[in-house]
């Protein structure tokens, strides 16, 4: 966390951002190239790959048969899992998950789930016993920040991308039949994060902004505007103005993104 | 969410256990109950019974986990298998580790950390009957079981959640409000900086309603502020009214 590296260039970063600029030529608002390959694992039932800047996100969803919950039986259920594999950054150790990838994985589903990205009445095929399960993973491939806007972009590409299996109903048995439908998507919810450094908020911290940052802001905001999830991070702190500037500029740039990528 | 029909707030305004929109739940605190811990505070919040106990400053173990600059924040959030309607495996769930971690992070700002380097502080939470809102309730309680325990803080941290159930926002969910209503925003403030040090948000708000919700939710925390402050004072403060 406090590298000698990171303790040098503390100062430069928070200078730059004071004067409105970034160690990388961005504004405070923008983010870094995002660009999204959707459908590049045959095997899975939708995937994507998102570059966030030099982050890669990759992120792979699977669909299976299985038991509703009691309290929505009428529902499919949603099942979302982060690894911050090895390979990623020096920082991530083999292993079962740790609080970051399980934060990860629980800011991404909240802002899938409340939003009510995925239409789950669609996903029933016998109410109370036989609904489809949506298992998405979460693949993190290059660590370089906010791993959280990527892998919550490349989540929801990998949902459009995702087909469900046909089917039908034979002396109460599921029978798969060929072919498959899209799965039901209703929203596009986009993860907007901040990072707080001398008090200023920049979107889309990357990796050495990460390092010097004193919190950060997660913002999920639905294609009506609305917010749909938030998380805090991070051993610092918000005045209550800069958490409500944060909302108006992550609705903006969940517009902006949204246009950018025709969804 | 999808109960329609369940009406969680009545003609009159009023909310399934009777309290008006920017109403807290009745709060009991107490300081220092348990015997073992360095500082120890209990809460009662509604339903909510939760129990909050500090260990430390003490030597770091495992050894290579120490800061040479600060000491670090430990904090286990967790609930009783009996805490809840249906039995809770008393394994660490996903959520109780994600829980222990914002907790962390919501206390953390409070602490002057670099006064004791290579050293930590264990905060462990208990929540022993949960009536929605735990996080928030652990966060007062374990605020108060640091500030009982000595240790150096700039603030306290108080923190309740605010929400919007059928049409309206309101403060401090119960547990029926936060699974049925529309959202909950759990907020931790520290008072006298105007800092917020914990924001969580599901459902779904309006940039207004957010604002609104943000907005009493952070009243809410200013009310159990004070009321943290009389519970440090019923312990330390030893009041000799004299009659003249």
């Amino acid at each position: 966390m406090s590298s000698m590296t990171t303790r040098v260039k503390q100062k430069q970063i928070a200078q730059l951002i004071a004067k409105g600029k970034r160690l990388d030529g961005r504004t405070l608002t923008e983010y870094r190239e995002i660009n999204v390959e959707q459908g590049i694992i045959e095997r899975a039932e939708g995937s994507a790959r998102v570059l966030l800047g030099k982050t890669e996100v990759m992120v792979g969803t699977k669909i299976e048969i299985g038991q509703p919950f009691s309290d929505t039986p009428n529902e499919g259920v949603l099942t979302v899992n982060a690894e911050l594999v090895p390979l990623a950054s020096p920082t991530f150790e083999p292993g079962p998950p740790d609080e970051n990838s399980i934060e990860l994985a629980r800011v991404v589903d909240r802002g899938i789930r409340e939003s009510k990205a995925i239409d789950f009445e669609k996903l029933c095929i016998e109410p109370g016993k036989k609904v489809f399960v949506v298992f998405i993973d979460i693949y993190v491939l290059n660590h370089d920040g906010n791993l959280i806007d990527a892998s919550a972009l490349a989540a929801l590409a990998a949902l459009l991308n995702t087909k469900m299996p046909n089917y039908e109903i034979e002396d109460g048995e599921v029978k798969i039949k060929s072919g498959y439908t899209p799965l039901p998507i209703k929203k596009y919810p986009i993860t907007v994060t901040f990072a707080k450094i001398n008090d200023k908020l920049v979107v889309d911290p990357w990796l050495e902004e990460e390092q010097v940052m004193e919190a950060r802001l997660s913002m999920t905001i639905s294609n009506d505007g609305n917010i749909c999830a938030i998380q805090k991070g991070g051993s610092g702190y918000f005045a209550p103005k800069q958490v409500l500037e944060a909302a108006k500029i992550a609705k903006e740039k969940g517009e902006e993104i949204r246009k950018k990528l025709n969804w | 969410m999808s109960q329609k029909n369940n009406k969680l707030i009545d003609k009159k305004g009023l909310r399934l256990d009777g309290r008006k929109p920017d109403e807290l739940r009745p709060i009991k605190i107490e300081v220092g109950i348990l015997s073992n811990a360095d500082g120890s505070a209990y809460i009662e919040q509604g339903k909510n019974k939760i129990l909050a106990a500090i260990y430390g400053p003490k030597e770091v173990h495992p050894k290579h986990l120490a800061l040479p600059d600060r000491m670090i924040l430990r904090c286990r959030y967790h609930m009783a298998p009996f805490s809840v309607q249906e039995r809770k495996s008393p394994a660490p769930s996903r959520r109780e580790i994600e829980l222990s971690k914002v907790i962390r992070e919501a206390l953390e700002p409070a602490i002057f950390l670099e006064y004791y380097p290579r050293t930590s502080i264990d905060v462990f939470v208990e929540v022993l009957q949960a009536d929605g809102g735990t996080r928030c309730a652990s966060i007062t309680a374990a605020a108060l079981a640091l500030a009982d325990a000595g240790i150096p803080m700039k603030d306290l941290v108080a923190a309740c959640a605010a929400g919007k159930v059928d049409d309206t926002i309101v403060l401090d969910l119960m547990d029926t409000e936060d699974k049925i209503g529309k959202a909950d925003v759990p907020v931790a403030l520290m008072p006298n900086l105007n800092a917020i040090t914990l924001l969580q948000m599901d459902g779904i708000l309006s940039l207004e309603e957010f604002e609104k919700a943000v907005n009493l939710a952070l009243e809410g925390c200013r009310k159990i502020y004070a009321m943290q402050k009389e519970a440090l004072k019923a312990k330390y403060v030893n009041v000799k009214e004299v009659e003249e």
